[in-house]
């Protein structure tokens, strides 16, 4: 038990110190490898509960892609971090206190009441027989939960139209393929007869290429 | 020493508080600003997964996953926007966006 202990501490306060030091952080690419951080510890937190499945996918959604398409934005927006930092002191007391406002009513929830959990006031080991954590989702999510499954499948698609049609940029000097225009070529357009006098080279004239 | 469920919401709840912050502090900067919502959403996480694990209910975990899900979306077009806007623009300041402003 005081292992399980040890690694909750671990994870705990390395996630909560990894996030406050994405607040902080001067540098963007710096904040987004805290927040890196925070993912992995929160996974860590997530297998503690014995959510494996989600731990994992936490790991590869959460870093594996939306870290990463942080990465790249922020390597790619040539930003003058200094700058936009220079409000820091300012805004900080007011921040500062509805957070700890915030905190505050958090904490004072569980600390006052106390959570009736019933039977659920330890972690729960899991039975003898019992099926592995994907297994079980699995069984879940592909029947009572399938018109949500299906939703989120489709958030994820018009989700990746907004960002293409949001980002796409048609360059105007790229050669492109434009079937009608290939489809619509007539003889008349396509082809020209030349009289060839024997013994005489005829250089072909540019008309009809564009 | 025992770890009930109030030590994984005080955690969740350190989180949220931090990304609130992380909102407040950084309102020039809309990429901190995605990131404090990240922060804020691995919080509801975590809450949602530790109440699925002590209450022995599967469906705190199916939650957490849509919220997964939402999130990821929501980070595309989010960044899909601060690029397109500092591709016309050139800069990022979030007061700046306010073209359509009345």
């Amino acid at each position: 038990m005081t292992l399980i202990a040890f690694f909750f501490y671990l994870f705990a306060i390395l996630c909560v110190a990894s996030a406050a030091m994405v607040i902080i952080a001067r540098n963007p690419v710096h904040a987004v490898m805290f927040l890196i951080l925070a993912f992995f510890n929160a996974a860590g937190l997530f297998i503690l509960l014995g959510a494996e499945f989600l731990a994992m996918l936490l790991i590869i959604v959460y870093v594996g892609a939306v870290s990463v398409l942080f990465l790249f934005v922020v390597m790619m927006l040539d930003v003058d971090f200094a700058a936009l930092k220079a409000g820091f002191a300012k805004n900080a007391p007011v921040g500062a206190l509805v957070g700890g406002i915030v905190l505050v009513e958090l904490v004072l929830l569980f600390a006052v009441h106390g959570f009736d959990l019933g039977v659920g006031g330890v972690l729960q080991a899991p039975a003898a027989d019992a099926v592995t954590n994907t297994r079980a989702l699995g069984q879940l999510i592909y029947t009572k939960y399938i018109y949500f499954f299906q939703t989120a499948g489709l958030i994820l698609l018009v989700a990746m139209i907004g960002a293409i049609v949001l980002t796409l940029r048609h360059k105007a000097h790229a050669k492109r393929q434009s079937v009608p225009a290939q489809v619509a070529r007539t003889p008349a357009t396509a082809i020209e007869v030349v009289q060839v006098p024997p013994g005489q080279a005829v250089i072909p004239s540019t008309q009809g290429q564009s | 020493m025992e770890i009930g469920i109030g030590h994984y919401l005080t955690v969740a709840a350190c989180l949220f508080t931090l990304g609130i912050f992380g909102i407040f502090l950084n309102r020039k900067n809309v990429i901190v600003i995605l990131l404090s919502i990240e922060l804020m959403l691995l919080a509801v996480n975590i809450n949602l997964v530790s109440f699925s694990a002590f209450l022995g209910d599967l469906v705190g975990q199916v939650f957490a996953l849509f919220v997964l899900t939402v999130a990821a979306a929501e980070v595309a077009i989010g960044l899909a926007i601060v690029v397109v806007y500092f591709r016309n623009r050139g800069s990022i300041a979030v007061e700046d966006i306010n073209m359509m402003k009345g």
